[in-house]
């Protein structure tokens, strides 16, 4: 086998390799120079398997080299292949960056677990992403959800309050990962494999010999959705999301936010999708009115709490309730636009939202809190932090010119050619609520009087500011140069919905 | 407890076979009953023992928390360790036949293939025993602030 057979298992073997090996880096700046190396080796081993994947299609790979069926198959078609470049390059900007969060929150002595435990979860993040197989996928979600509770446990040296936010996420994510154990179990009882292509094929011998599913499939659907709406934090199962956002080491919060809930939405999609198929009728009413109320609700309930914040980590976690709700709008109608802009939105999402706590990072790094009340003033101290908030901020609202926008507008253009105008102009209230809490931060970091309290505060150093711009940037750049991530996003959109491609 | 005799002479009796017991679990993962996970913590269960009986302080005089941390580590890079074996030797990853160093004949591959399922065996077992030890040192240590 060629170096290029290898590379679904070297992205995440590397990481892995890397995590375990980060225990014996000792202390200093050692650990996070490796943690950096390893994630800039995952991201380049991911390049070439985006430009594999995209130009030769679909990717496998046989663990131990046991047929598909029996053995653990790792799969990377166009959806895996986007999350997969996505996961690992905004990995490698947030390790970048983390170095003085990091050196801030955590003990010295504790540098190498810290940075062990940071690979770990990109490992389980990545291994989730590739793999083919359900109950592979459930055990990498546990590794990625152990080492992210302790992670964001990490927070307690800088406020206490990071334990109880830690124990919430950890008793709200082990059900939801028990749901989906549970689901799986059904799935394994109803069809004997695991393989996600088999059960899918499985599954759909079943219908068309029984016409019908029995009540084990049905079942293994509605546990496999709730326990994925926990981990992806869809409203109304979101309330771990914003403690743990909030009280997490700042590095810590911009990792979860770009990459793990954008992972959860991916097992969404893989689910409804590669497993259970978009034809076998499960996403129809009632399911889907449902999932379209519950998406709605995060929609309007997490613009509308986002306004009444008063710490910008919160803020922008709650704003994080919203945005997912906008991608499970995408999923919820099964329209080629609309799922389409739910693909871009995965990708505008974690670059923005990676970005904007990026400046939180900065802020807390340079302020020692990320409450607005001290932010008063920011924008003649920060100049360049505070525009990089703004520049987000806009895509949030979904301005033209913005990432933001382009992923809207394809969910909107998909709502609406499937006659879905309620929900439809739910996202454009949800826009409006956007641009009300985003102005609250630009009214204060611009328009108010400077904070005596941090009159000493200058700006942020380079080292921190690139990796902020290099995200922002980049969501500016999607927001210009949409063409090209709008075709493939529709090439993985038409293959999931299985109209070829 | 360390003044009271009974229970140190009985953890003086049952610590040793304790240990012999977790490598014979251990070492007949891949055909009998037992395992990688249960060895682990039949090991471990050892070191508890005696730290419950002789205190923590005397447990990591002998079984220092520096030398668990890496364990724990070790046990993983071990099992990756053979599966990156099969990757150099041009198979597929944690594919055991490359452990049968170029050798074809059934009997060999056979032999590779136990070989590498207990080496991963004895990697899940030093983990498990490394945090199972790690975990009860944790939380007997936040009893005692």
């Amino acid at each position: 086998m060629s170096f290029a057979d290898h590379l679904p298992l070297l992205v995440l073997l590397v990481p892995l390799l890397g995590g375990v090996l980060s225990v014996f880096t000792g202390g200093g700046r050692v650990p996070w120079l490796w943690a950096c190396s390893v994630t800039l080796l995952t991201f380049l081993g991911a390049l070439e398997l985006f430009s594999i994947v995209t130009t030769a299609g679909t990717r496998t790979y046989a663990l131990g080299d046991w047929p598909a069926p029996w053995g653990i198959e790792l799969v990377v078609d166009t959806l895996s292949a986007i999350v997969i470049t996505l996961v690992s390059g905004i990995a490698t900007v947030v390790t970048f960056f983390a170095r003085r969060n990091v050196e801030k929150d955590i003990p010295a002595d504790r540098l190498n677990f810290f940075y062990s435990l940071w690979l770990l979860a990109i490992t389980g993040l990545l291994g989730i992403t590739a793999t083919g197989d359900a109950f592979n996928l459930y055990v990498l979600l546990e590794i990625s959800s152990l080492t992210i509770y302790a992670l964001v446990a990490m927070g307690k040296e800088t406020d206490r309050r990071a334990l109880p936010a830690a124990i919430n996420y950890l008793v709200m994510g082990s059900i939801g990962a028990s749901f989906l154990l549970i689901g799986v179990g059904y799935l394994y009882m109803a069809t004997g494999t695991l393989n996600m292509a088999d059960l899918h094929e499985t599954l759909t011998l079943m219908r068309e010999a029984e016409g019908g599913f029995n009540r084990t499939v049905l079942t293994s659907f509605a546990f496999i959705t709730v326990g994925l709406g926990l981990k992806m934090a869809l409203f109304p199962l979101h309330t771990w999301m914003p403690n743990a956002y909030t009280y997490a080491p700042a590095a810590v919060s911009a990792l979860l936010a770009a990459t793990a809930t954008k992972v959860g939405i991916y097992m969404a999609f893989r689910f409804t999708f590669t497993v259970f198929g978009s034809d076998f009728g499960f996403l129809q009413p009632p399911n889907s009115t449902v999932l379209m109320a519950c998406a709605c609700g995060a929609v309007l309930f997490g613009s509308y709490v986002a306004i009444r914040q008063r710490s910008l980590a919160r803020l922008l976690a709650y704003s994080s309730v919203a945005q997912i709700g906008y991608i499970v709008l995408g999923l919820s109608v099964l329209q080629t636009d609309a799922v389409t802009g739910s693909i871009l939105h995965i990708v505008n999402h974690a670059l923005m939202k990676g970005g904007l706590f990026l400046v939180v990072g900065v802020v807390a790094w340079r302020l020692g809190s990320s409450d607005l009340s001290a932010l008063g003033g920011l924008g003649r101290r920060m100049p360049l932090t505070s525009a990089a908030f703004v520049v987000g901020g806009l895509g949030l609202i979904g301005v033209p010119g913005t990432a933001g926008f382009v992923s809207k507008w394809y969910l909107l253009s998909g709502l609406l050619s499937s006659g879905h105008w309620p929900l439809a102009v739910t996202v454009l209230i949800g826009s409006v609520l956007a641009g009300i809490y985003v102005w609250r931060v630009v009214e204060i970091i611009y328009f108010r009087p400077p904070d005596p309290r941090h009159a000493e505060v200058s700006e942020g150093p380079v080292t921190m500011l690139l990796p902020v711009w290099i995200l922002i940037g980049l969501s500016l750049w999607f927001g210009v140069h949409s063409a090209g991530p709008v075709a493939l996003a529709g090439e993985a959109a038409r293959t999931l919905l299985g109209q070829g491609g | 407890m360390r003044d009271q005799v009974v229970p140190r002479v009985i953890a003086r009796m049952l610590i040793p076979y304790m240990l012999v017991y977790g490598f014979y679990v251990a070492s007949h993962g891949e055909l009998g009953p037992g395992g990688g996970f249960q060895a682990g913590v039949i090991l471990a269960a050892a070191l508890i023992l005696h730290s419950l009986v002789h205190g923590l302080e005397e447990t990591q005089r002998g079984v220092p928390r520096r030398w668990v941390d890496r364990t724990m580590a070790f046990g993983v890079l071990l099992y990756i360790g053979v599966g990156i074996h099969g990757l150099l030797a041009g198979n597929a990853f944690l594919d055991y036949s490359s452990l049968a160093l170029g050798a074809t004949d059934p009997e060999s591959i056979h032999g590779a293939e136990a070989m590498g399922m207990t080496l991963v065996e004895t990697g899940v077992t030093l983990t498990v025993a490394a945090v199972m030890v790690t975990l009860f040192d944790k939380f007997a240590t936040a009893a005692r602030r």
